[in-house]
C-alpha cells in the first residue's frame, strides 16, 4: 500500500513503518498493545494523560507525536476512545487458530451487535472480507464513542480498521 | 431527510409537530424550528425565484447572513426562513423577485 | 442609557469566557449576541477536542459551550439573545437593536467576539439550491436534526471540510468525495483517515468546474489543476451528488472594529485583515478588546484562551485584579497557549499572532 496520506487522507504502510507508535510483531504475538497510528505533529495528548501504566509518551511540547513503550503497554483499551482523533486501535494476535482481534472506535449508529458479521475495511476504506463481531463497547465514561472488537485472520491485523454493517 | 437517532446527539428536542401551508399545500414540521428545515425536511430546497433573471434559490448559510433564503410568510415578504421559527398555521409562499408589493407593514 | 462595566459582543467561545474571567473577578458583564440561541459554533461542534487537560481535550464541544453557559449564568451574567449590536462608537457607546427596538448602550470596556464568517468561490450552477456553505450543514445536522442531502461533495479538505465530512458520514449521508486545488490535505491527518476509512475519497488538486441540475444540484464535474492552480484540459470527472459543501476557509467579521476606527492589518493566514491587538487583547482603540476568529482565524480552544486573557485584562484596567495576580494568570493562558501555537498546523498562525501585537508598538 504505496502512497502519500497528505493527497490520499490514509497511512501508507511505508508511513507507518517510521511510525513511533507501532508495536513490533513480536510484541503483537504476545497478546493485546496499543497501535498509535498519529504521525503528524498537532498538539494533542490525551493518550499520555489517559495511561495509567507509562506506556504513551507525548512529553512537554504536546505537539510531539506519541511514541509507544510496547513492553510497559498492558492492552488495557482505556486509550481507545480517549484518542479525539480515532488513531487508537487494540491489537491481539495471541489467538489460537491463527486469528487476531481488533479493537476500534466506532461513532455510527446503529451499532453492531455481538456475534454479528461485518464487512472489515482497511484504511483507504476497501473491502477486506467479513469480520466476526467479538465485542462491543459503550460506557458513559466513553461519552459516546463505542468500540467494536473484531475477530478476523491475522494477516489483516494491521491492515483493517473500519467496519461496515451488512444490514 | 430528519436523522432519527444521532450517534452523538441522540434524540433532537423539538416542539409539537405543527401544520402549515407552503405554496398551498399542507406541510407539517416542528414548532420553534426554522421554517427552511421543515421545508428541506420534506425535500423543498427553492424558496425564491430572484428578480432580473428568474434563478432559482435555497438555503445556502443557514444562520440568517446570506438572506438566499428569503421567502414570503404570512404576506410578509424578505423573511430569513433559515431563521424564523415555524408556527402552527404559517402561511409561506416562493417569492418571486422582491416579492409583492404594499405588504410590508 | 444603560450603563455596563463590560459589554461584550458573541456569545461564543472566546466572547463566552471572556465574559466568565470577568465577571469571576467581580465585573458586570453583558453579553449580546444576534442569534435566538448562545454558544456560537461550539453547539455544532461534536466531536471531542484536540489539545491537553487545560484545554478541555476530550471534552465535545456543545458539552464545553453548556459549561460555559452554566457558569456565565452562575456568575449573573447577563445574556441577551435576538441581540445585534449595530455600531460602536466613542467612549464605549453602541447601539444595540433588541427585537424591533434600538437601545443605547454604554460599556467602559467592550470585547468585540464576533467570531467569522465563511468564504466562497463562485463556479457555473453555485447559486443552485443544494450548493450550501460546510457551516449551514453542521448546522442542519446538528442543530436541527436533518440531513443536508443524501450524496455531498466537499470542496476543501482543510479541518472543517474534513470535520463536517464525517459529521455528515454520522447523520447518515454519502461523501462521495472531498476535493482540494491545493496539492496536500490541508485539516489534520487524524480527521483525513477517520473519513478515509469509511471510504471517502481525497481528490487533491482538484477544483469544481460547474455545479449541474435545473433547479436544484444533480451533480458535478470537477477537474485537476495543475502547480500554477489552472485547470488541465481532460481530466474532468463527474460526481454524482445533490447537495455541495463550500469549507474554503473563513474570514474575521471585524465591520464594527472598522467602524469604531480600530487600525487592522493584512495577515493572509489569520484570514485577511485583522484588527491590531497586544497581549491583552486590547486593539488600538483604548478599551475595545478582540478575542477568537475576529482578531485571526484559529479554533475554538485558542479563541477560549484569548478571551480568558481579554476578560482578565478588563477586569484589571478595571481595578478588580491587582497587577501581580493579573500578570501571572495572564502568563498561565499564554503558557498553555504555546502548544495550540506550535507544530506544523499553529506555528505560523503563532508567528502572525505574534507579528500583530508587534505592530501595536510601531
Amino acid at each position: 500500500m504505496a502512497g502519500d496520506s497528505s493527497k490520499t487522507g490514509f497511512l501508507s504502510d511505508e508511513e507507518l513503518d517510521k511510525g513511533l507508535g507501532i508495536p513490533s510483531e513480536a510484541r503483537r504475538r504476545k497478546g493485546a498493545v496499543a497501535v498509535l497510528e498519529c504521525l503528524e505533529d498537532i498538539p494533542c495528548n490525551p493518550c499520555e494523560a489517559s495511561c495509567k501504566v507509562g506506556a504513551i509518551e507525548v512529553g512537554e511540547d504536546i505537539t510531539t507525536p506519541p511514541r509507544l513503550y510496547e513492553d510497559k503497554c498492558v492492552g488495557c483499551r482505556t486509550c481507545v476512545p480517549i484518542c479525539p482523533g480515532q488513531a487508537i486501535f487494540i491489537i491481539d494476535e495471541s489467538l489460537p487458530d491463527d486469528n487476531a482481534t481488533i479493537e476500534m472506535p466506532y461513532e455510527y449508529r446503529p451499532l453492531p451487535e455481538e456475534g454479528e458479521v461485518v464487512v472489515a475495511l482497511d484504511r483507504a476504506g476497501k473491502e477486506i472480507g467479513e469480520a466476526t463481531v467479538s465485542a462491543v463497547r459503550k460506557t458513559k465514561k466513553m461519552d459516546q464513542t463505542a468500540t467494536v472488537i473484531i475477530e478476523v485472520p491475522r494477516e489483516w491485523s494491521m491492515k483493517a480498521r473500519a467496519i461496515r454493517l451488512k444490514r | 431527510m430528519r436523522i432519527e437517532q444521532h450517534p452523538i446527539l441522540g434524540e433532537f428536542e423539538k416542539g409539537p409537530q405543527v401544520q402549515f401551508t407552503f405554496d398551498g399545500k399542507t406541510m407539517q414540521g416542528f414548532e420553534g424550528e426554522p421554517i427552511a428545515i421543515a421545508l428541506r425536511s420534506s425535500g423543498v430546497l427553492i424558496h425564491r425565484y430572484t428578480a432580473r433573471k428568474n434563478e432559482p434559490r435555497g438555503m445556502f448559510c443557514a444562520i440568517g447572513r446570506c438572506t438566499d433564503c428569503i421567502m414570503v410568510v404570512n404576506g410578509m415578504p424578505n423573511i430569513r426562513t433559515c431563521v424564523e421559527p415555524l408556527k402552527a398555521g404559517m402561511v409561506v409562499q416562493t417569492q418571486k423577485g422582491k416579492g409583492p408589493a404594499g405588504s410590508s407593514e | 442609557m444603560l450603563r455596563y462595566e463590560m459589554v461584550c459582543v458573541g456569545a461564543g467561545p472566546a466572547g463566552l469566557a471572556a465574559a466568565v474571567e470577568a465577571a469571576k473577578n467581580g465585573v458586570q458583564v453583558v453579553v449580546y449576541d444576534e442569534n435566538d440561541r448562545p454558544g456560537g459554533q461550539l453547539f455544532k461542534q461534536i466531536h471531542k477536542f484536540f489539545g491537553s487537560k487545560e484545554h478541555r481535550a476530550m471534552e465535545r464541544g456543545f458539552n464545553i459551550g453548556s459549561s460555559f453557559l452554566n457558569e456565565a449564568r452562575e456568575l449573573g451574567v447577563e445574556v441577551s439573545l435576538n441581540s445585534v449590536v449595530l455600531g460602536i462608537y466613542e467612549n464605549g457607546a453602541l447601539n444595540v437593536m433588541i427585537g424591533d427596538r434600538i437601545e443605547n448602550i454604554r460599556g467602559q470596556k467592550v470585547l468585540v467576539a464576533t467570531g467569522a464568517s465563511e468564504n466562497m468561490i463562485p463556479f457555473p450552477g453555485w447559486t443552485l439550491p443544494g450548493v450550501i456553505g460546510a457551516g449551514a450543514a453542521q448546522t442542519m445536522a446538528n442543530i436541527h436534526g436533518i440531513r443536508p442531502g443524501s450524496s455531498i461533495l466537499m470542496v476543501g479538505s482543510g479541518n472543517v471540510g474534513v470535520i463536517v465530512s464525517y459529521q455528515m458520514l454520522q447523520a447518515g449521508c454519502r461523501v462521495a468525495a472531498v476535493i482540494d486545488a491545493a496539492p496536500k490535505i490541508g485539516g489534520y491527518a487524524v480527521h483525513a483517515a477517520k473519513i478515509a476509512r469509511f471510504g471517502v475519497p481525497f481528490f487533491m488538486s482538484h477544483t469544481i468546474k460547474a455545479a449541474h441540475g435545473k433547479d436544484r444540484v444533480e451533480g458535478a464535474t470537477i477537474i485537476e489543476v495543475d502547480e500554477n492552480w489552472n485547470p488541465i484540459a481532460g481530466t474532468d470527472k463527474q460526481v454524482d451528488v445533490d447537495t455541495i459543501c463550500i469549507a474554503v476557509g473563513l474570514n474575521p467579521m471585524t465591520q464594527l472594529l472598522r467602524m469604531a476606527g480600530c487600525k487592522t492589518v493584512y495577515v493572509p493566514v489569520l484570514g485577511g485583515r485583522v484588527p491590531a491587538h497586544d497581549l491583552d487583547q486590547e486593539t488600538s482603540i483604548k478599551g475595545i478588546y478582540v478575542a477568537g476568529d475576529v482578531s485571526g482565524i484559529e479554533e475554538a480552544s485558542t479563541a477560549i484562551i484569548e478571551g480568558r486573557i481579554a476578560g482578565l485584562a478588563i477586569a484589571h484596567s478595571l481595578g478588580y485584579l491587582d497587577e501581580q495576580s493579573f500578570i501571572g494568570q495572564r502568563n498561565e493562558q499564554l503558557k498553555s497557549m504555546v502548544g495550540l501555537r506550535s507544530g506544523s498546523h499553529g506555528e505560523s498562525r503563532g508567528k502572525a499572532k505574534a507579528y500583530l501585537n508587534a505592530t501595536m508598538k510601531r
